[in-house]
């Protein structure tokens, strides 16, 4: 039986080469490490701190491993994964640059996908002179998990910065790829970077 | 309640202990629960840890022992024994029926006492591999313990590692720190140094160095439990109205630990206890390896739960972790809960809400990759 994946997760699937090793930091249900594992025969671990998403991890047959992402990572290894993931959630984490600088410590690849800031309904918003809420963005100022607020472009500048490659860089809304001025109107980012051998940033 | 008979399995085919010793024949005290399917795919063992035994879950036929692990293993609960068939066995060396040092020594017609040889944990998992044999179980589902039942867990996934499925270590620890080595002597040295203990063979002189038994547990039993969890069950809480100004039992938290110490020095063996320490702290699988647990667990080929809890200072979260990192870093399947519970070491014994959730899902898990 085939697994349905969310289409931002099916993207993120088709960046991933069959049979890679896969770390998903944050990776909730492990629905898609669950597809990948069983559709694309890789090696998958998870990490997760909330109890309830570790349980329907390991009841989807997926390898999860409990830890608050901003404990560090020191548990991998450099170069262990040919693949890490940060699915929605590296704006929840206070350190984002060293985040990015483990994901490409540990990984060859790194797949990070966010909310886009700078989506023309968060655009408006502030020209009202409010907060957005969105459907990308669904909580108050005072409330929100997240901590870290960034536009595609910027993030782009930060992984540059910290020593990736950009190696494919796609806007959704909705669920659909939009190619039209991504950054305006795409309410999600999605980023597939490499480790640039050119940059000694992860050494 | 399930009412349960143990078994006792005899064994004369010699065994060569770690310590260079010899041991001609055997027993060993087993309880088993549910039942062995055709294929014999669903047999799970379960390892103790120090004062254990085979008695695991359900009730003695004398009505008045629940297993140790009762809220464990049982019809429907976590380790669910109408799925998978349970073995729980009493360890060489241990004193609920297994050959120990309480037993008679074939040789002299008295007991072994300070004669009966040390045995590491790496020599339990072979007798539990004979044990195996015996009872036609070439591989099983799940050898699953915690603490020093953890680590027999591990050895089994590295000294056999075409027998085990999967590995599931609880709140345990690939090597003891110093800390839990000095704990470890302070209780030994107790035991023998109290006057009745007769250089390991009190048996013969009719008497059981008790005062060395009760201060050893009771410094075990404050290791296993949290300073909080402590704070919380007894405080400053006093036994009496007015202080004694003596060195009675002052304050409830004595009080307790001197029943504790008091129960266990009437059913514990002393000669036991002392073996067992000593196999906790040898218990040291990378050292072969020059210290590296990913080298040591490289040949593995089990799936691996390890499981730590945040107020346990005896085989603390980092010692979890320690070994989750050496098995990814061999790149073993390894799945890690780290359990927010109160309750300290002792908390794998106790019925904990989500440390049982991911015991019960990742054998549901198992079940369904081995098609139970």
């Amino acid at each position: 039986m085939g697994r349905v994946l969310r289409s931002d997760l099916a993207l993120v699937a088709n960046w991933i080469a069959p049979g890679s090793a896969v770390l998903d930091l944050g990776c909730g249900d492990g629905a898609l490490l669950a597809y990948l594992q069983e559709e694309k025969d890789c090696r998958c671990v998870g990490v997760e701190l909330d109890s309830a998403n570790c349980l329907m991890s390991i009841e989807n047959g997926v390898e999860v491993i409990q830890q608050n992402l901003e404990d560090g990572l020191s548990m991998f290894s450099d170069h262990s994964f040919d693949c890490v993931l940060q699915l929605q959630s590296l704006q929840m984490v206070q350190h984002t640059e060293a985040m990015l600088r483990e994901i490409g410590r540990i990984g060859q690849e790194g797949i990070v996908t966010f909310p886009n800031f700078g989506h023309w309904t968060h655009r408006l918003s502030i020209l009202n002179g409010r907060m957005p809420v969105s459907k990308s963005l669904p909580y108050q100022w005072y409330n929100s998990p997240n901590l870290r607020f960034s536009t595609m472009v910027d993030i782009i500048a930060l992984a540059r910065a910290s020593g990736f490659r950009i190696v494919d860089c796609v806007a959704l809304h909705e669920g659909h790829e939009v190619r039209f001025m991504p950054n305006l109107l795409g309410s999600l980012a999605m980023l597939r970077l490499a480790r640039d051998p050119a940059q000694n940033a992860f050494a | 309640m399930h009412v349960v008979t143990p078994d006792l399995i005899a064994f004369d085919e010699a065994l060569q202990l770690r310590s260079g010793a010899t041991l001609s024949a055997y027993h060993l005290a087993i309880e088993t629960y549910g039942t062995l399917n055709s294929e014999r795919s669903n047999a799970v063992l379960v390892c103790h840890a120090l004062n254990a035994s085979h008695h695991v879950a359900g009730i003695s036929a004398n009505g008045d022992d629940l297993g140790w692990w009762d809220n464990m293993v049982g019809p429907g609960k976590p380790v669910d024994t109408d799925r998978f068939f349970v073995i729980g066995v009493n360890n060489l060396g241990s004193c609920f029926g297994s050959t120990g040092p309480a037993s008679i020594n074939p040789d002299t017609g008295k007991p072994f006492g300070a004669d009966f040889p040390l045995v590491t944990v790496e020599d339990w998992v072979d007798v539990q591999a004979r044990l195996a044999d015996r009872l036609g179980i070439a591989r099983f589902a799940c050898v699953i313990g915690g603490s020093l039942g953890g680590m027999q867990a591990l050895a089994w996934s590295i000294a056999y590692p075409e027998r085990v499925h999967a590995c599931v270590a609880i709140a345990s620890t690939a090597k003891l720190s110093a800390q839990n080595i000095a704990f470890n002597d302070v209780a030994r040295q107790a035991i023998l140094t109290d006057p009745d203990f007769h250089g390991g063979h009190y048996y013969e002189f009719g008497v059981v160095p008790q005062r060395g038994l009760r201060v050893a547990r009771m410094i075990g039993h404050i290791t296993y439990l949290s300073g909080d969890d402590m704070a919380e069950k007894f405080g400053r809480a006093k036994s009496a109205e007015v202080l004694q100004y003596g060195y009675g039992a002052d304050f409830e938290i004595e009080s307790y630990l001197r029943y504790q110490g008091e129960k266990f020095s009437r059913y514990f063996d002393a000669n036991t206890y002392l073996l067992i320490t000593k196999a906790l702290d040898y218990f040291d699988p990378a050292a072969a390896f020059g210290g590296d647990l990913g080298a040591a667990l490289l040949n593995t080929r089990a799936r691996f739960l390890i499981i730590s809890f945040t107020t346990d200072w005896r085989f603390a979260p980092l010692e979890g972790r320690a070994i989750v990192k050496a098995l990814l870093d061999a790149k073993r399947r390894v799945t890690y809960a780290e359990i927010d519970a109160p309750h300290g070491h002792d908390a794998f014994l106790l019925d904990d809400e989500k440390y049982h959730a991911s015991v019960r899902v990742y054998f549901h898990s198992l079940a369904r990759e081995l098609a139970l």
